[in-house]
């Protein structure tokens, strides 16, 4: 189970928090004015990038505090956790190659048999 | 079995991923299309995605007109396979049981089960003495959520995963088929709205038509064809026993407790676990998921108490706002897509090859496949089987 770094209540298992997907998803400033595609773009379309992410958690069995975190999807790391009113930090700031969790090859998980 | 050539240059369909779904694509298009020329591209091995790493449940018990179609197309095809392919897919209709814990339970499963029979399929409700009978080591009413009937769908059951990748894999290889192992497509490319090829580690093929049939992966080979897709990325994980003596002789499913079971011809118990709550490709997920399904199935079944679990998998599925897949063209000429399966894709397997294959080679969806378009996530007509489902979305 991952380990997350609640900003408010410090390091607690993953099983008390719950995700909410994407982070910086704005509301559209006029939605009258945009047409269904734009609108559902804005309902279903997230990111699901393999490597970087910009996520939101929320703290439901603890203090029940959103916050966003940049997780690398490819192996859970989680590289930050910060506040909802602070800046995101830059993408550029992270290491983007592609991994898996602890190193094995990228295909099947364990599996030393495949030879690319 | 089957070949494995050095991919041509170019080929007039390109398919992209070696699991069911894919193969059984390429399959149909050579068989029922007469096309020729094509190519399947995997990046592992044959079935070592989702086809190898699922519960093999299969059944058709789902709630809307469309996705009873759908499924039991899937379910009429299955029940032919083994013999179509001349080769044994294990296909055995034990039937499915869905429990229901509550009084919501009840009233959702009586619901789905009655407009099933408008639909012609075979659900019919089972009360708490005949789910005894079927199952005589289920405890049904010392337990938290006690057990207060099921939805029974006889036709359903489960079949060998890895046997229905081969199977495809070798009677669509016959048809001069190209079943490309240990190649990866790392790139969709387009030219003036129109699909021209796929760049992968041996280089760049050029295809007329390509159709991404990738799982988990799908939206991130989308994206490089500038396609956008309501996906989300999840981990879905499943266990199995050590083998035992034969002790259930169909297959069990709980929503509301989250447990699924069955046992394989091998004896051990097939155990479906649920996806994780955040995006991941990392085909493991939390111990926490795997410890709530365990819990509940000892409840459910308190003889399993003292079993010990052999091996455990994750793999990572694409989980669609609506929990239906998404069998469509897009935006660019000759790219097609079939994913969205989320946690039930195996037991449309043959169905989904089916009418993509139709749809690739018309260039137009089967009517089956129609309402399943990326367009509905625009006109709002989305196709909703959260209850029909088994794992959570």
């Amino acid at each position: 189970m991952l380990v997350i770094n609640c900003p408010y209540c410090g390091e607690r298992d993953q099983s008390e928090f719950s995700n909410g997907g994407e982070a910086h998803v704005a509301r559209p400033k006029n939605p009258e004015t945009l047409d269904d595609k734009k609108w559902s773009e804005y309902v279903f379309i997230r990111l699901n990038p393999k490597g970087i992410f910009n996520e939101r958690w929320v703290h439901t069995h603890g203090c029940r505090k959103w916050f966003n975190a940049i997780r690398n999807t490819s192996t859970d790391e989680i590289l930050k956790v910060y506040k909802l009113n602070e800046e995101p930090p830059s993408i550029g700031e992270f290491d983007t190659t592609l991994k898996t969790p602890s190193g094995e090859p990228d295909l099947g998980s364990g599996n030393f048999t495949v030879k690319k | 079995m089957w070949r494995s050539p050095e991919p041509k240059k170019s080929y007039d369909i390109i398919i992209i991923g070696g699991g069911g779904h894919g193969l059984g694509t390429a399959y149909y298009l050579a068989k029922e299309h007469k096309l020729k020329n094509i190519a399947v591209i995997e990046k592992g091995w044959l079935g070592s995605g989702n086809t190898g790493r699922n519960t093999t449940i299969i059944r058709s018990n789902y709630l809307w007109n469309e996705s009873v179609y759908l499924y039991d197309h899937a379910l009429k095809i299955w029940e032919n396979l083994s013999n179509e392919l001349n080769y044994n897919v294990m296909f055995s209709q034990r039937g499915v049981l869905n429990l229901a814990h509550n009084e919501h339970d009840v009233k959702e499963i009586k619901r789905r089960m009655s407009a099933n029979r408008l639909n012609g399929i075979d659900s019919k409700w089972i009360n708490t003495q005949e789910i005894k009978k079927l199952v005589p080591i289920m405890n049904t009413d010392n337990l938290r959520y006690p057990v207060l009937g099921a939805s029974y769908q006889p036709r359903g059951g489960v079949a060998r995963h890895d046997a229905v990748a081969w199977g495809f894999a070798m009677r669509a290889d016959e048809m001069g088929v190209d079943i490309i192992q240990n190649c990866e497509v790392k790139n969709i490319i387009t030219k003036s709205g129109k699909v021209t090829g796929v760049e992968t580690d041996k280089g760049i093929i050029s295809g007329e038509k390509v159709g991404v049939v990738a799982s988990g992966h799908s939206s991130i080979l989308a994206k490089t064809a500038g396609i956008k897709l309501p996906l989300q990325s999840r981990p879905l994980q499943a266990l199995v026993s050590e083998p035992i003596k034969p002790v259930i002789n169909t297959v069990v499913m709980s929503n509301a407790v989250h447990a699924y079971v069955s046992q394989s011809d091998k004896g051990e118990l097939v155990i479906g676990a649920g996806t994780d709550g955040y995006n991941s490709f990392t085909q493991r997920g939390g111990y926490d998921v795997i410890e709530d399904t365990v819990r509940a199935i000892v409840e459910l079944y308190p003889i399993f108490g003292k079993m010990k679990m052999l091996r455990q998998w994750g793999g990572i599925v694409d989980i669609c706002p609506d929990a239906s897949p998404i069998i469509s063209k897009c935006e660019i000429n000759g790219l097609y897509f079939n994913c969205g399966w989320g946690t039930g894709g195996f037991k449309a397997t043959p169905g989904s090859a089916n009418v993509f294959a139709y749809t690739i080679a018309n260039d137009d969806p089967h009517p089956i496949n129609a309402p399943f378009n990326l367009n509905r996530f625009v006109t709002g007509k989305l196709i909703d089987e959260h209850g029909a489902a088994a794992v959570a979305h």
